[in-house]
């Protein structure tokens, strides 16, 4: 068999497909939350931060159209190889009975299948401007905001004080204003994390790193991951909901509200 | 005590439970005794008795099967069917006793299942293909005891189809990692290590089983407690198979050398 034979058309060249695909998307949502949390900084670093990955141009849809098919591929792997296993199942048993799959492991499609349902609401929300489109950052008002300070990566200056650019910071906190969706979002990342639970320690026995002697370190770096990346995720909507993270004036939060 | 009991005439019958009593034991019967002594009450009354696979009874065979209250081979800890007694359960307690389920093991009749396919796997590289001889000289091919002990760890397995039983997928994966490991770590094993593991996932994944999904129930079923690692080193193997089988370059030779 060739190799791309062999990868995609054998159990465990899915599996490791599946394990790689996983790979990117953790370092995926971990980036994307250590971003995120500039927001509790001055609006200029979350604002100057979504310039900077808009000026990235055909880079930033390299990485896009990598996620794409990183978070595909993953789906892909997952369906075909669920419907291989309910095949190969059978009859079901009578008397059902589980010795040590753990809950994060049993509820893998299920949490999979919500962090999708999440995944495109999400990107309706603050990439398309589908939903809650009077806050979007490119709709007035919030499509202006004068940077005051220069932002910087790795040293550099990335964006410029005054450079007109859009207000992420208050189409993050305006949205999560809203209590079903910024419930929605704790949710969904709670449910992610419990995915990933399963899913970190998975990749390493997928691709044949886990053993006994250190498993036990595995996992509880696993679960110090989803615990803080859950903790990390629930600040953001759940700063918004407790009142502490406000839109940087008041003349938008009023225009936004009206 | 009462047992509910997979019955099913053939392949092809319609399948059901049935309740039987189970009296006059002793806590000292394994199940399978236990199931001898229910058996000859329904031969007396005329009864077809209920058709169950057994052979060694000492649990080195892997003939006896039972998925019993849901668990294969019983409520014990690296036990199977054949060494669990009586004494594991309660009076008055409902026992529920199904074949090993997956469609990979197609049922014969009752609590039999065909593991043919366990055997095509074997067949497409579980041994190696050595000279038919006189034994070696032992001294001539050294291993490491860590690596025997690892190798016999993996060599214990008496595929008798627990893992798949109690899989979820019903995955192959710990049976065929038990032996492509047992094989791969020896020094013997290392001329056919790459075919091996590519040919047996090959005749697995035909064969209709499952996909593991790293829940580890085949480990905690296992009659002979074989761990999951080998199923990460087995995924090891594949991969690295995989890859060398890619871009190994072929000698110009390998039609023979012949003309």
């Amino acid at each position: 068999m060739n190799l791309v034979g062999s990868f995609f058309g054998s159990s465990i060249g899915r599996k490791i497909i599946m394990a790689l695909t996983g790979v990117i998307l953790i370092g995926f949502v971990v980036g994307h939350l250590v971003g995120n949390l500039q927001i509790f900084q001055h609006p200029d670093h979350i604002n100057g931060y979504a310039q900077f990955l808009h000026q990235l141009g055909p880079l930033l849809w390299v990485a896009r159209i990598g996620l794409i098919a990183a978070a595909l591929l993953h789906i892909w792997a997952a369906t075909v190889l669920t419907l291989e296993n309910k095949r190969a199942r059978g009859g079901d048993y009578g008397f059902k009975h589980t010795i040590q799959a753990t809950f994060a492991s049993r509820a893998m499609r299920w949490t999979g299948v919500i962090v999708l349902a999440f995944l495109v609401y999400h990107l309706a929300h603050f990439t398309l401007g589908v939903v809650q489109t009077e806050t979007f950052k490119e709709t007035a008002p919030l499509n202006h905001y004068v940077m005051q300070n220069d932002y910087r990566v790795a040293g550099f200056t990335v964006v410029k004080a005054g450079t007109d650019v859009a207000n992420v910071h208050s189409m993050v906190i305006l949205g999560f204003q809203h209590k079903v969706v910024a419930l929605f979002y704790i949710v969904a990342v709670g449910l992610l994390s419990l995915h990933l639970l399963h899913g970190f320690n998975s990749l390493f026995q997928s691709l044949g790193l886990r053993n006994a002697k250190w498993s036990w370190l595995l996992h509880k770096a696993a679960l110090a991951l989803c615990v803080v990346y859950f903790l990390g995720n629930l600040a953001i909507p759940g700063a918004v909901l407790a009142g502490k993270l406000r839109p940087q004036t008041a003349k938008v939060a009023a225009t936004a509200q009206r | 005590m009462t047992l509910r009991v997979w019955r099913q005439a053939g392949p092809k019958a319609l399948g059901q439970f049935k309740d039987y009593a189970a009296k006059d034991l002793n806590s000292n019967m394994s199940f399978l005794e236990m199931l001898d002594v229910v058996n000859d009450e329904l031969t007396l009354k005329g009864e077809v008795p209920i058709a169950f696979a057994h052979d060694c009874r000492e649990g080195i065979c892997g003939t006896c099967s039972l998925t019993i209250n849901g668990k294969p081979h019983g409520p014990g800890k690296g036990i199977a069917t054949c060494q669990t007694y009586m004494r594991s359960f309660h009076d008055g307690d409902i026992i529920v006793v199904e074949p090993f389920r997956a469609a990979a093991f197609p049922l014969i009749k009752d609590l039999v299942v065909d593991r043919t396919s366990f055997d095509k796997i074997m067949q497409a590289g579980g041994f190696i293909t050595a000279r038919a001889g006189s034994a070696p000289e032992a001294n001539a091919a050294p291993v490491p005891k860590g690596v025997s002990d690892l190798a016999m760890d993996a060599a214990q397995c008496i595929g008798c189809g627990a893992c798949v039983a109690a899989c979820k997928n019903a995955s192959a994966m710990l049976f065929v990692s038990a032996k492509v490991g047992h094989l791969g770590l020896l020094p013997q094993g290392q001329a056919e290590r790459d075919r091996r593991v590519l040919a047996m996932v090959h005749t697995m994944d035909e064969e209709g089983f499952g996909n593991c999904t790293n829940q580890y129930e085949c480990s905690a079923a296992c009659p002979k407690t074989i761990s999951h690692d080998f199923i990460a080193r087995m995924n090891r193997d594949y991969l690295g198979a995989t890859l060398r089988s890619a871009f190994q370059p072929e000698a110009a030779s390998s039609d023979g050398g012949g003309a």
